[in-house]
């Protein structure tokens, strides 16, 4: 691998991000109703403005034209909704808190999980494999919006340890981070524990026994490289999954992240808006899988050459 | 005294199928500067016996409910992990039947070279190294200064076994336990192994415990065979007469199926049956199924040994073949 192969998973990159603004603007237009439909009525005249000031008024494949341009020079237009607001500004206030809640909830769960999934698999079929893979199956099938409250109920009201909603402390961040990555870290654990239980009977790691390594040496160096692959391929989903999912979370903790703005455009047809935010997770999204996928050939060498 | 030797070593797999009886209780033994061949259909328990003393096997399944294993006179199977690991990839190393699995894909030659160097010699890392580059250089591989650098997936099967020969050997071990070392290669290669294997006994002392199909193998490089069977030794002795003098049917079965060169034969005999389901082998002879010369109390009672010569053993009731 090497720089030609970024090169060309970059240049893939262009055609497919084309098509999806393209699919994006087109479904968002033929949705029924519009950023202006709601339910007061607006005079005729002040419509035909608003429409004007947004270049509605010309045929929507020139408006396509137009966005395309705007987009070529990192302009996403303004708002609909948010008099006086562009989405840039919009996104530059909201991504950092999403991405920091969601890069806390990321380190929770690789933290949690491969220590729990880890010591699942460093003694099998014992407490520290049962109490760690049953919290597991807890943390898969719990949905946030019940993880999520159950916390504050516990840390924040009857414990009272916690702050049970805002985002300007670092005692802010425990709770909600820990929400959101709580399904993923249950999720690396069992992941972990399966990648170790299978590396734990291959040859190689006999060989590495009978060479007289010991079980920590064994870990360490002989299985920690493979064991740990299925979490790497499995942190591009996660990634894309705590950036677009930090929305419950978002609601629940009532933080000014992007989640929020994600879906109340939807819901308004904030035309811009939905463009704007849609192509930041679509760009996000491919960025983290892309970055994994490097991170898996730096791990495995058999694949570096294929 | 011998350097190794095991004593009515039994390894029983307690698997949801039932009890799958590997090795049921051999004896055998082997001194320093010698070469002991290990003869025996697949499946008849050469690679668990070694694998088992040295703990290489998942346990659970794996069971020894009897037996001793004399290292140097200690017995190996009841001392502790941290002591039998200084013995392990040290004074006892063994060459893996499966050369394509049994290197780690994840690093690199030289790194799974060095280790046992420095974990029981003490070296440090460059001096390591360089020993590293001499063994691989040993077992004909080239450009070893390369070779320590790439990945196994960039070799061939018969280099990993070669990487896997000079593993082995870098700590001068005092038993190799070679588990068909050789199947890999091709004939001049292996030919080429073969002497090598001789040229470090010579030099060392080592004693080598060798695993093989190949009698031509066996012809050239044993002083000593054992020939087992479905958890059993059957017959044991010295080269020369065991296989001129083979008492057992067992034997003498093996030996005619094996393609000679000095004979042009029209067809090879193979022995018929298979070896008996290793969960149903009671107390009889597990070869009585297959067995032309087989009487009744070969089917209840395994025979006690039986010398043909004073250093060539049998396990056979029927003594005129
Ligand atoms: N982990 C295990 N669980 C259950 N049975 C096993 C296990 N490992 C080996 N066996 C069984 O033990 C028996 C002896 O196997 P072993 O590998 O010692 O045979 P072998 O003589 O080395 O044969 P080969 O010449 O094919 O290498 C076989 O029947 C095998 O199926
Ligand atoms: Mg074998």
């Amino acid at each position: 691998m090497g720089l030609s192969y970024i090169l060309r998973r970059l240049l893939v990159m262009i055609p497919v991000f084309f098509l999806v603004v393209t699919a994006v603007f087109f479904m968002i237009r033929f949705a029924p109703g519009g950023p202006f439909s709601s339910e007061k009525k607006v005079p005729p005249q002040v419509l035909k403005n608003l429409e004007a000031k947004y270049h509605m008024d010309e045929p929507l494949v020139q408006q396509y034209f137009r966005y395309l341009g705007d987009l070529s020079r990192f302009d996403l237009g303004p708002s609909f909704k948010h008099s006086n607001r562009t989405v840039n500004e919009i996104i530059a206030e909201a991504l950092p808190v999403s991405m920091e809640l969601g890069l806390i909830a990321l380190c929770w769960a690789l933290l949690i999980g491969i220590t729990a999934g880890g010591l699942a698999a460093l003694k099998p079929n014992t407490l520290y494999d049962y109490i760690p893979m049953s919290l597991s199956i807890m943390g898969i099938c719990l949905p946030t919006f019940v993880i999520g409250p159950l916390l504050v109920l516990v840390f924040g009201l009857w414990l009272g340890w916690l702050p049970v909603a805002g985002w300007n402390s670092w005692q802010d961040r425990l709770l909600p981070s820990l929400t959101l990555g709580f399904a993923y870290a249950a999720y690396i654990s069992r992941l972990t524990r399966g990648g170790f239980m299978e590396i734990r009977h291959q040859d190689f790691i006999r060989t590495a026994r009978a060479k007289g390594l010991t079980e920590t040496q064994i870990l360490t160096k002989h299985a920690l490289r493979g064991g740990i692959l299925p979490v790497v391929s499995y942190l591009g989903p996660a990634l894309a999954g705590i950036i677009t999912g930090a929305l419950v979370t978002e609601t629940i903790f009532n933080i000014p992240g992007l989640g929020r703005f994600f879906i109340e455009s939807a819901l308004n047809r904030d035309y811009t808006m939905v463009m704007g935010t849609s192509l930041l997770y679509f760009s996000l999204i491919f960025l983290c899988n892309f970055l994994v996928d490097i991170i898996y050939v730096v791990l495995d060498p058999r694949v570096r050459y294929e | 005294m011998a350097i190794l030797e095991i004593k009515n070593l039994v390894a029983h797999f307690h698997t949801r199928k039932g009890i799958v009886k590997a090795v049921n209780g051999i004896s055998y033994s082997i001194e320093s500067g010698q070469t002991l061949g290990i003869v025996g259909e697949s499946g008849s328990g050469k690679s668990v016996s070694q694998l088992s003393y040295l703990r290489l096997l998942p346990s659970p399944p794996l069971r020894i409910p009897n037996g001793e294993v004399f290292f140097r006179g200690n017995n190996l199977l009841t001392m502790s992990e941290d002591q039998l690991r200084t013995i392990r990839g040290h004074k006892i190393s063994i060459i893996f039947q499966e050369p394509m699995t049994s290197l780690n894909p994840y690093l690199t030659i030289g790194s799974q070279l060095v280790e046992p160097l420095i974990i029981h010699l003490g070296l440090d890392k460059k001096t390591a190294w360089k020993e590293a580059c001499e063994a691989l250089d040993r077992v004909g591989i080239p450009e070893v200064e390369k070779a320590m650098k790439v990945y196994p997936h960039e070799f061939s099967g018969g280099m990993r076994q070669r990487v896997m020969i000079a593993m082995a050997l870098t700590t001068k071990p005092e038993v190799l336990i070679a588990d068909e070392p050789t199947t890999a290669l091709d004939v001049t290669v292996q030919a080429q192994i073969l002497e090598l294997l001789k040229k470090i006994q010579k030099e060392t002392g080592m004693a080598i415990l060798l695993i093989t199909h190949d009698l031509g193998v066996i012809a050239s490089m044993a002083d000593k065979v054992v020939v087992m069977y479905a958890g059993r030794v059957f017959e044991e002795g010295p080269v020369e007469t065991l296989f001129e003098r083979s008492a057992h049917p067992y034997t003498k079965a093996l030996l005619k199926s094996t393609p000679r060169l000095d004979l042009t034969q029209e067809k090879i005999p193979v022995i018929g049956g298979s070896i008996p389901d290793l969960t149903q082998i009671g107390e009889g002879c597990p070869f009585y199924d297959r067995c032309s010369y087989r009487k009744d109390i070969c089917k209840s009672t395994f025979p006690q040994n039986r010398n043909v010569t004073q250093s060539h053993q049998t396990f056979c009731h029927v003594e005129e073949l």
